[in-house]
């Protein structure tokens, strides 16, 4: 591990990317859900003052790209004023929403006060599961708020969380996108960190349905070539090798979690690790010195098989969350990976899953119920009452 | 599409042309993406207002860099850049 100090000041690049997960608060329950299971413990959200001194300490040291969300970035009535300093700053703005608490004069708003792209997320594309998955009646409301973004010239991505219990309907999801006119189509493939991982029995796919899902979205991409990008990406846990986890950690990508916690990732506040809170330090500060910033700089945290490995400038030895949920050690290699020793633990998950997934269609076996991500569940957590995940 | 010299193209709405300072270069930025352009490239784009027409940029690049016979390179440029949908001819 590197220390923390000033020999590596000047060798660590500055951050292109700030997240800024306004609030934790949401009018959603999705169980899929990459928020921290201990929503319940984030209390004290930062001020629009913290907000704008993080927004200009991040922008002086290169950040270029802002994403406004959260929980709901909508609960804040500060968005406005936050779109137009980070707009006034000099960032692209997008504004990560599931369109709950917006209509038509907040959109204008947002225009006013210079906002570059709304990406709407859905749930799926039938009005009885998007509101299930939910925990809500919001369709309608979606469909309407992203005819009013597109109404408003925005660029406007339609991101859908693609799971078992929505897969199956992918042809009809991207019939909806297609109405809609968006520019951009996520199928964003549930990656199984927070509340997804305690749901991870009722939300994986099996090898099948991802399939016949690929084939369907191939189907689009040429159909709409020109007119709407789609990208499908299948979950992780169906690859050899692991994604290049935030292109590096510390690279380019910085996180501020409601309280002001920073982070390299917005998954990495699960790790065992100390993080900086831009209450106490500033943005540069926590980016370039903090023990947790550089805790997985460089290589020289690796381990076997990643130290040796001549693939490790491509993917880093991939996701540290996920190797700390798999192994219980956040140096090891992502089991994803199968050169990993516990890459074999993760493909009999996946088995295990798959034979769940056929009791409940072949034999109407019942599944167990999921849990959906609201304040209630999260305090039962933070009190053990509900169990988190086996390492 | 075929692009005429009379044509007078903008930056597209849904996407932003601006100086990075850190980065000493101007960038193009859309929807969570950055292109980071080459000098001459950003000297292209910079003179896109939907006012000027094709010809009149080349002109303009010739003389700011005392050159002659631009007008390959920047309408191959240009091609790109529609393609993409960085810009648009006006409406
Ligand atoms: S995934 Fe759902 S529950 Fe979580 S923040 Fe987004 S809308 Fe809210
Ligand atoms: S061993 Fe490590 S560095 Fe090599 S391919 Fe696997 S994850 Fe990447």
């Amino acid at each position: 591990m590197i220390p923390a100090g000033l020999e590596t000041k000047n060798d660590v690049k500055p951050p292109l990317w700030l997240l800024a997960e306004l609030t934790y608060r949401c009018p959603l329950q999705c169980p899929y859900c990459s928020n921290p299971l201990e929503i319940a413990k984030y209390q004290n959200e930062l001020s629009t003052e913290d907000w704008v001194r993080v927004m200009q300490e991040a922008r002086k040291m290169g950040a270029a790209q802002i994403g406004f969300s959260g929980g709901e970035p909508l609960v804040r009535p500060d968005l406005e004023e936050l779109i137009q300093e980070a707009r006034h700053l000099g960032y692209y703005t997008n504004l990560i929403t599931s369109g709950v608490g917006m209509d038509e004069a907040r959109v204008k708003r947002f225009k006013d006060a210079g906002l570059d792209h709304i990406q709407i997320s859905f749930q799926a594309s039938d009005e009885e599961l998007n509101n299930f998955l939910g925990g809500t009646k919001t369709f309608q409301h979606k469909k309407e708020m992203a005819r009013i973004v597109k109404a408003y010239e925005y660029p406007m991505v339609l991101n859908i969380v693609i799971h078992r219990k929505n897969i199956e309907q992918i042809r009809d999801i991207l019939e909806m996108t297609v109405e809609l006119n968006a520019d951009y189509v996520e199928l964003a493939s549930t990656q199984y960190y927070g509340w997804s991982r305690i749901n991870v029995d009722q939300l994986l796919p099996t090898r099948e349905q991802l399939a016949k899902a690929e084939i369907v979205a191939k189907e689009y991409q040429i159909r709409m070539k020109g007119k709407s990008k789609i990208i499908y990406v299948i979950p992780d846990y169906f690859e050899n090798r692991p994604k290049p986890c935030m292109n590096g950690w510390g690279a380019i990508f910085l996180t501020i979690a409601p309280d002001g916690t920073a982070l390299p990732c917005h998954e990495a506040g699960q790790l065992p690790i100390d993080f900086p809170n831009v209450k106490d330090v500033s943005v540069e500060e926590a980016w370039k010195d903090s023990p947790g910033f550089n805790h997985f700089r460089g290589f020289e945290w690796m381990k076997e098989p990643c130290r040796s490995c001549d693939e490790k400038e491509k993917d880093f030895g991939g996701c540290r969350c996920q190797a700390f949920m798999m192994t219980g050690d956040a140096a090891n290699t992502d089991p994803v990976c199968d050169k990993s020793p516990h890459h074999q633990e993760l493909l009999d998950d996946v088995d295990r899953i798959a034979k769940l997934a056929a009791e409940e269609t072949d034999n109407n076996v019942a599944e167990k119920p999921l849990v959906f991500r609201n304040m209630k569940n999260s305090k039962k957590i933070v009190a053990k009452e509900i169990e988190k995940t086996e390492a | 599409m075929s692009i005429t010299k009379a044509d007078k193209p903008e930056i597209a709405p849904t996407f932003r042309f601006q100086w990075e300072e850190v980065q000493d270069c101007y960038v193009v930025l859309y929807p969570e993406g950055m292109v980071k352009l080459s000098k001459s490239a950003g000297e292209i784009m910079k003179r896109i207002d939907g006012e000027e027409s094709i010809d009149k940029i080349i002109k303009d690049l010739e003389t700011t860099f005392s050159e002659n016979n631009l007008e390959d390179d920047v309408m191959k440029f240009l091609e790109v850049a529609y393609d993409t949908g960085w810009i648009r001819n006006k409406k």
